[in-house]
């Protein structure tokens, strides 16, 4: 099937290649197939599929990625504003819903 | 009720570590019916800690995964055959994707988590196999650096969880890749649904309110003729912006949620203009598109949540742009909704 893509040209991914050690551990994590390895380097191939879910950056010895993780729903953005928090979702709580 | 899939007991090193059976039975079926209803949903865990599967020895692979039941089921249905150690953390509860977001499925729990549970005594590798969408929340490198532990991410799907052991621990492309199809969405719907009801009967509250207005004033005798049809047109339009618009999700125009949701509207519109079941004057037509419009769009932006495939930054670019646009449409839609009643 083919992958659903959102909007484009917004996700906050960035991957440093002079600090990328060629671990591919991105490529393992990735859940949207986003980074390619060639030339013993990892390369972001498909970046609007990102959905900054931030398993690459965390799994990232050298710290060579950075995003702006979080959750990608709009319910948890709402609660975020109504509560003056990040955006949250509210997964574990009593009110708990939307993944 | 809960603990019927314990089985039995293997006792290694002074400790019995709880046995469990690989079948479903009835009760976990309807459990997984009822939380998926939203029913029981915050109250539907195992105990975490270790667990065993077959007949398990110190050579045995550890799979890991959260307290949340249909986690735990799902796991547990797909090691059939396998003999392994099942090692659950406490994730309050919820599933290994939401978990690893918020960090309860994260490096610190699992760290504890085997040093409660002693892993090292139990087995004699260095070897863990985590679900990839916890890697969300644990960093594999702190883990070895803290326990010895190698996190190996398996696939995720726990369906593929033997593909991946028969292909030597290799989670090919497609057992990497998150899908969102048309099952992934079906199964979504119910606990929207029962979700957001709120929405539902708050903004049925206030039309059915509306619908007792006429020229002649406020009057309960209006119900009977205007309030039916009110209701019915904004359960039509909860059900365009929950599940019409969930089930056609990629078949719809537009890539904004918000716009998927108002197109689903604007033809659930159209059916009623087309029914003759709209209004009869212009005002209440006006104000009906407007309403049955905006509730299906705020719905279906409300599904970026339950969706797989969205981005912070592009939620928010969303709704940006469509957050002014259902306030001015709600707006507006009351205002002519009243107005349309003087007519």
């Amino acid at each position: 099937m083919k992958d659903l893509l959102y909007l484009t040209d917004v996700v906050t991914l960035n991957l440093c290649e002079d600090t990328c050690n060629g671990c591919g551990m991105c490529i393992k994590v990735c859940p949207r197939d986003v980074f390619e390895l060639s030339g013993k380097k990892a390369h972001i191939v498909r970046r609007d599929y990102c959905m900054e879910c931030g398993a690459c950056a965390l799994n990232c010895q050298v710290q060579a990625i950075t995003v702006n993780s979080g959750v990608g729903c709009a319910a948890g953005i709402i609660n975020g504003i109504l509560k003056n928090t990040e955006p949250t979702c509210g997964c574990s709580d009593s009110k708990s819903n939307c993944c | 009720m809960k603990d019927k899939y314990l089985i039995g007991s293997i006792p290694v090193s002074g400790t019995d570590i709880p046995l469990i059976t690989t079948e479903l039975n009835s009760s976990d079926f309807l459990g997984a019916v009822m939380v998926r209803w939203g029913i029981n949903r915050n109250n539907y865990w195992v105990n975490p800690g270790l667990y065993a599967v077959g007949f398990p020895t110190q050579e045995s692979d550890v799979f890991v995964t959260a307290n949340y039941k249909l986690s735990f089921d799902a796991l547990r249905k797909n090691l059939t055959g396998e003999n392994g150690w099942i090692l659950v953390l406490d994730t309050k509860g919820v599933n290994v994707w939401c978990a690893a977001g918020k960090g309860t499925f994260g490096t610190k729990e699992l760290v504890n988590r085997i040093r409660i549970v002693s892993l090292e005594k139990v087995v004699n590798h260095k070897w863990l196999i985590l679900p990839q969408l916890g890697a969300t929340g644990v960093a594999a490198h702190n883990v070895k650096e803290e326990t010895g532990f190698n996190v190996h991410y398996g696939p995720v799907r726990a369906s593929d969880i033997k593909k991946f052991i028969r292909d030597g621990y290799r989670a090919d492309k497609e057992m990497r890749r998150v899908t969102f199809g048309f099952k992934d969405r079906i199964k979504l719907i119910p606990n929207d649904f029962m979700y957001d009801k709120f929405y539902l009967l708050g903004t049925m509250a206030v039309l059915f309110l509306i619908s007792g207005i006429s020229s002649k004033g406020f009057s309960f005798s209006n119900f009977s003729g205007e309030g039916g049809p009110t209701l019915l047109k904004v359960l039509l339009a909860y059900f365009s912006g929950i599940v019409i618009t969930p089930l056609f999700l990629p078949y719809i125009p537009g890539r904004h949620f918000s716009l998927k949701g108002f197109i689903t509207g604007a033809t659930v519109f159209l059916f009623l203009v087309i029914l003759k079941f709209a209004d009869k004057n212009v005002i209440e037509l006006i104000s009906w598109f407007l309403i049955i419009t905006v509730i299906s769009s705020f719905l279906a932006m409300n599904f970026t949540g339950s969706s797989t495939y969205t981005s912070l930054s592009g939620v928010k670019k969303e709704m940006k742009i469509s957050v002014p646009f259902q306030i001015g449409f709600a707006f507006i839609g009351i205002v002519l909704q009243v107005i349309g009643k003087f007519i």
